[in-house]
């Protein structure tokens, strides 16, 4: 049976606020269109376009095959009027047929070095601020760069290579490790999970592939920066982590969008295998356009991340700040099939002006003493709707598995929206399930409080906002958590004590 | 002397119940005031409106300070103008360490007063120095604002905001209630190494036993919005040992 659980809510303040204003209204500040040459298919669907796509991507008869039967699916689901619409979402009537499900930036599909690559896309991760180079030199971060659907370049290969670790664009590892592909590729993400997923399995253009070998800690943050960057293409990436026994990575996902006025179409698909005792870390930013104060000519990001926990006390983290995209649909969850595994999803999702998120967790619990924690933020601001849904299902053989959850929504205005729907789902007397709600805080004080102190009300809601972020922000690591919380425009919070 | 504060005739409301009837007072620069008197007398709601809480309605009367119309100004620039209340329930704010909600507040009232932000390092010196002064667990400043703090914390951390923000004028909004006698001893010792000739004090509170450590200059009483009774520290001896009852027999005015 599932039950809701009812969440705290902080209504942060009843009256509306000059500030809050601004901050709904503020612009986009990524929204750009760099001028590259594209090479892009004719928009719509059918048999014909998949096997243009498997050509453009000199796919392997089994790939093309595997493209075709998502495909037929997908257009079963689609003949039924089956797309998704449990969702606490208004989700406009997409035309598939009036998509491009194609595009690779550039003249060439490959680059030898980055002297070949594009000046005006090196100069889009110069904009972005990711100079590779530099990056190289500073950050001591591999970065696989994809623009729209080719991969332009990668870096710190040979280092990782060393380690044994494969860390490559999806069509590479394709090409060079197909056995690894065709093994774990579909295993954690069927095409059958979802429309969404049977759609990208049907379409998908390139992403990113990692394979950390037995007792590797690799020894770097593991980078891939995703853009849509062409007008009227859909984007649909497939990135797939493979963590050998008793190894550790963590992975980093970072995302933003030029400014359009069509509505871009994202169904991304990131599927993480974790065996015994291995660890994977995965955090994202996603900040990808979300539309204009009336709400049009966003990014509709219909994602299906799923992690298992494949052998015994492996692990698996999930952390992601959700600012962009006009709606979101997104559930990273863990299956915990191995004895003494555990699952973790820790979320900041902020909406403003007309954005909708629908987005959590579930957490699947199979094996014995398996754990699992969820720890949600939620800021709605504008005249946005921010909702929580999660699901905790703890199956029969699941002796002694322990979840703890935790929902918190915050308001800013009165105009906005934050729902909670935590499902619990127990088949084995012995889980310990802990649903915690602390006590609501008026909000009104807190900002008395902050400008009885001198701070303006636009920092005292910057100071508040970040507070109440911070265990989550705190599980990013350092140059992403820097990221972050510039994205909530909150640059003051951690740089002192 | 220079009078920091002058209120005139002030009469005040809350949700349109009247709790201010006209109230009189004038503070001098370098001057400690103490406003005793029973519960529900307007104590309270005389600092809330001092500080500029939206939710009191001034009905009538004005409030100089510094000579300028304090009901013009915003909370914020109150306290950027030196106006300081500390709280009879300080509100925390989960997940803002204090050293950043110090560096914000210290900052916001440097750049008001045309002088340079304190870096990290000069701030971390400060408030080291300032929580000596009020012999404030240094722990304290590693955790978020108020957060899981005891009563005695919090009212001790209103005092070491003091000290850190240095304001023109502090109100205190019964900083003794709920204190042991240790903990009152250390915001007494707080408050008294703060009194200095360019600063003045309001100290609000329900008890005399507080002014055994911070003596006062003068001491009013406030019965049912108004103040009755003005005098120097014997006057708060005498309130302890007759009661308040004392006042309301000894006539009131209308």
């Amino acid at each position: 049976m599932a039950r809701p659980v009812p969440a705290k809510l902080v209504r942060l303040m009843n009256t509306d606020t000059q500030y809050l204003h601004e901050v709904a209204a503020s612009d986009y500040e990524h929204g750009w269109v760099a001028d590259l040459v594209s090479d892009t298919i004719p928009k719509g669907l059918d048999e014909d376009v998949i096997r243009l796509i498997a050509s453009k991507k000199r796919d392997p008869d089994w790939m093309l095959e595997n493209r075709l039967r998502a495909f037929r699916y997908w257009k079963s689901l689609e003949a039924a009027d089956q797309r998704p619409d449990w969702a606490h979402l208004t989700i406009p009537d997409i035309d598939f047929q009036s998509i491009s499900y194609y595009s690779a930036p550039g003249n060439k599909p490959k680059y030898e070095s980055l002297d070949e690559v594009d000046p005006e896309v090196l100069a889009t991760f110069e904009r972005l601020g990711i100079p590779l180079q530099e990056q190289k030199l500073l950050a001591g971060v591999a970065v696989d760069a994809v623009i729209d659907s080719v991969s332009v370049a990668t870096s710190f290969k040979d280092e990782l290579a060393e380690h044994g670790i494969i860390f490559c664009s999806f069509s590479e590892a394709v090409e060079k490790h197909p056995a690894l592909v065709r093994k774990y590729m579909g295993s954690v993400v069927p095409y059958t999970d979802n429309f969404y997923a049977a759609l990208n399995t049907a379409v998908f253009s390139d992403g990113s592939f990692c394979y950390i070998p037995p007792g590797v800690r690799c020894p770097m943050e593991l980078s891939t920066y995703f853009r849509i960057n062409e007008a009227g293409t859909g984007q649909f990436e497939r990135t797939l982590i493979v963590a050998d026994k008793g190894s550790y990575v963590s992975y980093l996902e970072g995302c933003t969008a030029p400014m359009r006025d069509d509505n871009q179409l994202h169904a991304a698909v990131v599927e993480i295998i974790a065996h015994e005792d291995a660890e994977v870390k995965y955090s994202t930013i996603q900040n990808w356009y979300p539309g204009d104060q009336a709400g049009t000519g966003g990014v509709f990001n219909f994602v299906t991340k799923r992690g298992i926990c494949q052998g015994d006390r492996a692990k698996i983290s999930w952390t992601q700040l959700e600012t962009g995209s006009s709606i979101t649909w997104k559930y990273p969850s863990v299956i915990l099939k191995g004895d003494d595994t555990k699952g973790e999803f820790y979320s900041v999702a902020f909406t403003k002006a007309k954005q909708q998120a629908d987005t959590g967790t579930k957490m699947l619990h199979l094996g014995r003493n398996t754990a699992s924690t969820i720890i949600s933020k939620g800021i709605s601001a504008g005249r946005s709707n921010n909702s929580y849904r999660g699901l905790v299902r703890i199956n029969k053989n699941a002796d002694n598995a322990r979840n703890f959850s935790q929902c918190d929504s915050m308001l800013l205005g009165d105009r906005c929206g934050a729902h909670t729907f935590p499902y619990l789902e127990t088949s084995n007397p012995t889980a310990q399930v802990e649903h915690e709600a602390t006590t609501s805080k008026v909000g009104e004080d807190q900002i008395f409080y902050c400008k009885q102190r001198g701070i303006s009300e636009q920092d005292a809601i910057k100071l508040i906002v970040s507070g109440f972020c911070q265990e989550i922000l705190a599980q990013l690591p350092m140059e992403f958590a820097v990221e972050a919380r510039k994205l909530l425009a909150i640059e003051l919070e951690g740089s002192v004590g | 002397m220079t009078p920091i504060l002058q209120i005139n005739s002030l009469k005040a409301s809350v949700n349109g119940m009247p709790i201010l009837k006209g109230v009189d007072l004038t503070v001098n620069t370098g001057e400690l005031h103490a406003i005793m008197g029973p519960n529900g007398s307007g104590k309270s709601t005389l600092a809330a409106v001092l500080a500029g809480r939206e939710d009191y309605e001034v009905d009538a009367g004005s409030i100089l300070y510094q000579g300028a119309d304090l009901l013009e100004m915003e909370v914020d620039e109150r306290a950027r103008e030196g106006l300081f209340l500390a709280f009879q329930y300080p509100v925390e704010l989960p997940g803002v360490s204090m050293m950043n909600f110090l560096k914000t507040a210290v900052n916001s009232v440097r750049e008001h007063r045309g002088l340079r932000p304190l870096g990290a390092a000069a701030l971390l010196r400060l408030a080291r120095e300032k929580a000596a002064l009020i012999h404030l667990d240094s722990r304290l400043k590693k955790r978020s604002v108020n957060e899981g703090f005891s009563g005695g914390e919090k009212k001790r951390n209103e005092i070491f905001q003091l000290a850190m923000l240095e304001p023109r004028l502090a109100i205190l909004d019964e900083t003794d209630s709920g204190l042991d006698i240790d903990a009152l001893r250390n915001v007494a010792d707080g408050v008294n190494g703060l009194r200095t000739n360019d600063r003045a004090f309001v100290v609000i509170t329900h008890y005399q036993r507080l002014l055994d450590y911070i003596i006062p200059d003068f001491v009013h009483v406030m019965y049912d919005g108004c103040i009755v009774m003005s005098g120097g520290k014997e006057l708060a001896l005498e309130l302890e040992a007759r009661g308040y009852d004392w006042i309301s027999e000894n006539g009131v005015p209308a």
